[in-house]
């Protein structure tokens, strides 16, 4: 399908690719691996006069450790993400769930800040970022601005990101003891459910001191399962299993669920119940 | 009209230079199939998931059908055409036919170039790895039992 024209701006600085953004106004979007903004160009959902590419800007794109977090470059592509030596040491459920986006192709291509800042719904990184404490960071004209990940995703392809903003990278608190594990399942590319665990141990390992579910893509953004995570605090972390199947039954009561062409709301609701009980093993296994 | 200028590139196609002026709305797969001659390259679901139109760039499989033709800039870009060197089949291609891995051939492009990165990859792939790497190729004849085999024999194979 052919491509509407659109002029192509390749700017080798941040501030000239916001420069650009801002000349441009509603008629610009930035563009990195293209993977969800060309396709959605293509069908005419979305209308752009002017791309610009945050390819050539450095600094963009790699993966660091700043005192206790991990900071992770908002171009950096899923499959360079996989098997990023940092990323494998400190986020080892993150380099796994990396590896289960789509397809190889589209990992090659596909950046984590398009995905996020894309916000369709049927995505992996988000529930798992969120769980893990992540924050969001975007740069505007005036300034650079942070997120929580739980706040930036506003609902379906809505984010806090402005019009003219850039996501630049995306920062993961690094915390000793935690256990975190992210499940997915869906018959076709994109996730119909994903769910992320994450618990933080007592200094001793031996209680779960804090516990973080976040549910992706059963509805518009990824949703804190609160009672569930109330069934494990305090919980002895070897108990986590014989709780984990009490905690599916609580999240799939209380999270909103969209009935779409993946399932019926019962339908999601018991997957629901099923991948919380599983996310919750897997994170202690 | 804004979008109408062309953006000069160098990139090698199978081996050979070429230097083209593109578009920047042209996709690899228009300019590889219209532009170079290459029909190999298949366009099936034009939205990145069945993976006829893979095509490896450096060495990496993407999908041509949502690629810019301006990011082949600079890059080494393999089509199915390339693969046959000198015109004998390469050992994928062989095992392809060895096992009938294929019936009405649309996906085999697409399949062939993505073992050829899996194997570039994993010399040994696990059948995990084999089954990973291939989700993203769509076979509508369900050829897929015949093409696993092929991938196992060429797995196994010393190397």
């Amino acid at each position: 399908m052919l491509l509407p024209r659109f002029a192509l701006h390749r700017p080798a600085a941040i501030a000239d690719a916001l420069a650009m953004l801002a000349e441009h106004g509603e008629d610009a979007s930035p563009y990195a691996g293209g993977t969800e903004l060309l396709l959605a160009m293509k069908h005419r959902v979305l209308r752009y006069a002017h791309l610009v590419d945050l390819k050539r800007v450095p600094g963009l794109a790699g993966v660091r450790v700043a005192g206790d977090t991990l900071v992770i470059g908002a171009l950096a592509t899923h499959r360079a993400l996989e098997r990023d030596p940092l990323v494998v040491r400190h986020l080892p459920a993150y380099a796994a769930m990396t590896a289960q986006i789509a397809n190889v192709r589209v990992r090659a291509a596909g950046t984590l800040g398009g995905n996020l800042a894309f916000a369709e719904p049927h995505a992996d990184p988000p529930a798992l970022l969120a769980a893990l404490d992540a924050r969001v960071t975007v740069a505007g004209v005036d300034g650079t601005r942070e997120h929580t990940m739980d706040e930036f995703v506003v609902g379906p392809f809505e984010t806090r990101r402005a019009p003219g903003e850039i996501l630049t990278h995306v920062t993961v608190p690094l915390v000793a003891g935690r256990r975190a594990a992210y499940v997915r399942f869906g018959h076709l590319e994109r996730p119909t459910i994903g769910v992320a665990a994450v618990l933080t141990l007592d200094a001793d390992g031996r209680t779960v001191r804090r516990a973080r579910i976040r549910v992706g893509s059963v509805g518009g953004r990824p949703a804190a399962a609160v009672a569930a995570e109330q069934a494990l605090t305090g919980v002895d972390a070897a108990a986590v299993p014989d709780v984990s199947r009490d905690a599916g039954r609580r999240a799939a009561d209380e999270v909103p669920v969209d009935a779409d062409l993946r399932g019926a709301e019962d339908y999601k609701r018991h997957l629901v119940g099923v991948f919380v009980e599983r996310a919750l093993r897997q994170a202690v296994a | 009209m804004t979008g109408r200028e062309t953006i000069e590139i160098a990139c090698t196609v199978n081996g050979v230079e070429r230097r083209l002026a593109v578009e920047p709305r042209e996709l690899l797969i228009d300019v590889l199939r219209d532009r170079v001659g290459l029909t190999g390259t298949k366009r099936s679901c034009d939205v990145e998931v069945c993976g006829a139109c893979t095509v490896l760039v450096d060495g990496v499989p993407v999908s041509s059908c949502t690629t810019l033709a301006v990011e082949a800039d600079g890059r080494d870009v393999l089509t199915i055409e390339g693969v046959a060197a000198g015109g004998e089949l390469d050992r994928v291609q062989r095992a392809f036919v060895e096992h009938g891995a294929l019936q009405c051939g649309f996906c085999t492009p697409g399949m062939v170039l993505a073992v050829k990165a899996l194997l570039a990859e994993h010399a040994h792939p696990t059948e995990a790895d084999i089954r990973h790497y291939l989700r993203g190729n769509l076979c509508r004849c369900t050829g897929y039992v015949k093409i696993l085999e092929a991938v196992r024999g060429l797995a196994a194979e010393a190397r």
